[in-house]
């Protein structure tokens, strides 16, 4: 029946060629008798001409067929001839290119059914593994590696063997590796190399794709992509475990940029300051306030919005926490839970505040465009704010160091910290150092602020969410040290999302909180505890 | 040796306090069943429970004050233990359902056979009976505190930091308590309850009855502390929290008198929790937020640290103005007024209310004292010439 089939088609094939050609002989060359099949207005005529157009590789092509498929090819049955209707309204001669000033009275769009849609779609596919722009070759051989239609082959075959870029070669490879492991009349040893491409491709896609090769499969095929079905399922955990590293790395950064301040009031000073998470918050409304204004005021300047928030959140928080410090703190030194409960008090005051202000829904604060999207390494996606944000938190810390290590404001902050009467004999002033020093670490939260208002909601409530975790963190990592901050919140992040898909987002929470509270037990000053008379001070 | 403990932890303050309490508990549910309605002096049942719900935060307050006032524990998860009880007697009152639910189940509270459970969870058999659920108030929160309290206590972690892990528990019962699969009802907590020991919870009798035993139950925690706290252990205590490095090379095991005082304190909140249940008719994981074991340390500072009675005011206090300013137009504004209270108790009012009051009674008795030895001095023609005269 099939071949019948052919048979007969062939015969009209023939019998149309030689009919074209009698009747147009001014054309010369295959792709002008082929174009011109368009004008008979006969489904099979235009079937075959899509092949044989989209086969021979002319610049045309491409035009051609996607003026079919958008109903801009019109044919002259008459003259044989076929036009395209441009996108702009201009018309050329389907088979030359030349521009013609208006179509011909007679002419008709070429008709399409709904099989012949499909032949388009495939021819076009087809065509864009031959398109000049790299990156509409790329998803070409992506879709077909997906679809892995049988009558692409030869036309990736040649794809690959003209391509020259690699990555798009490789995927070319890739693409016909798949068809040729879904093609029923392929031989062994061309299914087995199929088989070992898929293999070396090792991702979620060729996993799919080798799962859904048939039971039918000879056994020493169906034993190779057994192999490689689980070879790439460990590669794919493997991956995974990477994912979960960077997830655990970016949670990390988070916790980091949260805690990094309470490390400099909590660790260093030893002040309480439970209306830090409060700085944060107040830091991702000067972002929100910075960009609204852009919005309104400078909408080109969208871009630098962040730029301009950080130094201007550092300004304001840390202005606030001078205040703070002048107004409350400086009364409660040396009364450690005081302090605690003056500054859970004040936390509801600033939200409050807020709240009032600003209103208690979430703020919108956009991305900049360099914030936005996500590249891929390897297996996994990695987001362009996430990666900013712990580039970000590292430089916040390297910077903080420096500062301590190096500024004579540091020295002092270091000195006071250490021996306070000793401090004042030399001459500091020990009290606008302690304002100064909460000041910074107000600054600092306000910086994270600005940071976290990009991947989270701006609420009054976003502080409180941080706080607790934050205490962790710096108490995890050991009061009075810089480093244990860096390296607690690392550990936590990670430990969370490692946590998390063995045991759920919120058991994960508390199996961390647990082994927190138990850790405490065991090092009651953290990872890296101050030592010597310093404990006890 | 009882009468002894009771005559001397009762002094003039305490034994006032003992009696109002007493007559507030008698005369309040009497009013509420024995006077007409509408009349001036009756006291609505709506009043009923409400003040039912100050005298169980009193009783929590009271837990606080004596591990704070007393010993220098700050703990900032009370109202985990607070809760635990709640649930322990939620459990209890959902049992009691029985076949009246929406579902009809009779062993099943509706929220199982809404999650599809088969049957009860291991942990939930028992609370159909009220002695093994009054058991469990004392136990539960007792179990956790001593767990908590042994390992905390063992490796000396002291201060801010015992006080932020107590804050850790809390929030991690609180992510556990909102989980469904927990088998507490999830973020609904339990609720809809119908008797309690064969009485109906709403009942005006009921709730009356509550309301004494609570009075009750508050007098009884009041006297505990004050036998604790006016003995020699209650001495240590004191010792341990002024100078705990100290007492321990005096010689006292610091941490067990920190343990047990600790696991008492918890075994207290639970009941105040147990008692506030059937009273408000609800328990949800909200209860474990961090920020109501702050608010209740609150209540302990306004009313004065170390004063015990001073707690139990504070607590009435701060709960009444909540629910004053709460309910009215100024509603904005309570969490200004919640922080600023915090803020200026703190920096102004150390001592609190009570220890403010008796430290400027004790100023006055004292000037009026000198001022007595000056006026007998100089009649006497032997004191300090007066530069004024």
């Amino acid at each position: 029946m099939f071949a019948n089939c052919i048979d007969r088609f062939r015969a009209l094939l023939l019998s149309i060629l030689l009919l074209s050609c009698l009747v147009v002989p001014a054309l010369a060359g295959p792709f002008e008798d082929s174009v011109a099949k368009f004008a008979t207005d006969d489904f099979s005529d235009t079937e075959a001409a899509i092949g044989e157009v989209a086969a021979s590789g002319n610049a045309l092509a491409s035009p051609i067929i996607s003026a079919l498929q958008d109903g801009r090819l019109s044919a002259d049955p008459d003259s044989k001839k076929v036009f395209i209707t441009q996108a702009d309204g201009k018309i050329v001669d389907a088979a030359t290119g030349a521009a013609v000033d208006k179509l011909p009275d007679n002419a008709a769009a070429v008709r399409l059914n709904n099989r012949l849609r499909r032949t388009v779609e495939a021819a076009l596919g087809g065509l864009t593994l031959l398109s000049p722009d790299p990156a509409k070759r790329l998803a070409a051989a992506q879709s077909v590696f997906k679809s892995h239609e049988e009558n692409l082959l030869p036309t990736v075959e040649g794809a690959l063997a003209k391509e020259s870029v690699k990555p798009i070669k490789q995927a070319f490879a890739e693409a016909r590796a798949a068809i040729i492991l879904f093609k029923s009349d392929a031989s062994d040893s061309d299914k087995l190399d199929a088989v070992a491409v898929l293999k070396a491709r090792g991702d979620q896609e060729a996993l799919a794709l080798l799962t859904s090769l048939g039971t039918d499969q000879p056994p020493l095929v169906a034993k190779a992509a057994a192999g490689a079905v689980s070879s790439i399922q460990s590669n794919l955990a493997m991956w995974s475990m990477v994912q979960n590293a960077w997830y655990g790395l970016s949670l990390g950064s988070v916790l980091l940029l949260a805690a990094i301040g309470l490390a400099i009031t909590f660790g260093v000073m030893g002040v309480i300051n439970m209306a830090h998470g409060e700085m944060v918050m107040i830091g991702a409304y000067t972002t929100f306030v910075v960009q609204e204004v852009i919005r309104t005021r400078y909408p080109a300047l969208f871009d630098y919005s962040l730029l301009i928030a950080v130094p201007l959140a550092f300004v304001v928080a840390g202005f606030i926490g001078v205040l703070i410090e002048r107004t409350i703190i400086r009364f409660l030194y040396g009364r450690p839970l005081e302090t605690l409960l003056a500054t859970w008090g004040l936390s509801l005051v600033l939200q409050q505040a807020v709240r009032t202000a600003f209103g208690p829904t979430n703020r919108e604060v956009g991305n900049p465009s360099w914030m936005s999207g996500a590249f891929e390494l390897g297996q996994i996606t990695i987001t362009y704010n996430r990666l900013w944000i712990l580039c970000f938190t590292l430089a916040v810390f390297a910077i903080l160091l420096a500062m301590l290590r190096y500024t004579a404001l540091g020295l002092e902050m270091r000195a006071v910290t250490q021996n306070r009467r000793m401090a004042a004999s030399m001459g500091i002033a020990t009290s606008r150092v302690d304002a100064l020093t909460f000041g910074l670490g107000s600054g600092i939260a306000g910086i994270a602020g600005v940071a976290l208002s990009q991947i989270d909601n701006v609420s009054p409530n976003l502080g409180q969410s941080y706080i607790i975790d934050s205490f962790m963190v710096v108490v995890f990592g050991g009061v009075g040290n810089l480093w244990g901050t860096l390296v607690g919140a690392f550990t936590l992040g990670i430990a969370n999302k490692f946590l998390e898909p063995m045991a759920g987002a919120v058991l994960g929470k508390i199996a961390i909180l647990v082994l927190i509270i138990l850790f405490i037990q065991k090092r009651p000053r953290g990872l890296f505890a101050l030592k010597g008379r310093a404990v006890e001070a | 040796m009882t009468p002894h403990i009771l005559t001397r932890s009762l002094d003039r303050a305490a034994t006032a306090f003992v009696l109002l309490v007493a007559a507030v508990g008698v005369l309040i549910p009497l009013s509420n069943l024995l006077l007409p309605q509408g009349s001036m002096f009756q006291v609505p049942t709506y009043l009923v429970a409400l003040w039912g719900k100050y005298v169980c935060y009193a009783i929590l307050a009271l837990s606080i004050d004596l591990i704070w006032g007393y010993c220098g524990i700050l703990s900032l998860g009370h109202g985990a233990f607070f809760a635990l009880g709640g649930y322990a007697m939620g459990m209890y009152l959902m049992r009691q359902i029985g076949s009246r639910g929406v579902y009809g189940n009779p062993v099943l509270p509706d929220f199982m056979v809404f999650l599809n459970w088969d049957k009860l969870p291991w942990y939930w058999y028992g609370f159909d009976k009220f002695a093994f659920a009054a058991l469990m108030v004392l136990l539960v929160p007792g179990l956790l505190a001593f767990c908590f309290g042994w390992l905390a206590f063992r490796s000396r972690v002291t201060g801010v930091y015992l006080s932020i892990i107590t804050q850790a528990m809390t929030y991690a019962l609180l992510l556990a308590f909102f989980r469904n699969d927990f088998g507490f009802g999830g973020n609904n907590g339990l609720t809809d309850f119908k008797d309690i020991l064969g009485f109906n919870v709403q009942a005006e009798g009921t709730r009356a009855a509550l309301f004494l035993l609570s009075c009750l139950a508050l007098i009884i925690a009041f006297l505990i502390c004050r036998a604790i706290v006016t003995s020699k252990l209650g001495k240590v205590l004191i010792a341990v929290r002024d100078a705990e490095s100290r007492t321990r090379f005096l010689g006292y095991r610091v941490e067990s008198y920190k343990l047990f005082v600790f696991t008492l304190s918890a075994c207290m909140a639970g009941v105040a929790g147990a008692l506030y249940v059937p009273q408000v008719g609800i328990i949800n994981p909200s209860e474990f937020a961090p920020g109501n074991s702050i608010e209740a340390v609150i209540w302990v500072a306004v009313g004065g640290r170390g004063t015990l009675i001073g707690a139990a005011i504070g607590a009435v206090v701060v709960n009444y103005a909540k629910t004053f300013f709460t309910s009215g137009p100024l509603a904005p504004y309570w969490l200004f007024m919640l922080g600023a209270l915090f803020i200026l108790v703190t920096l102004l009012l150390p001592k609190g209310i009570v220890g403010t009051f008796s430290s400027w009674r004790e100023t006055r008795r004292s000037a009026a004292i000198a001022a007595d030895r000056n006026s007998a001095a100089r009649e006497d023609g032997v004191g300090a010439p007066n530069p004024a005269e």
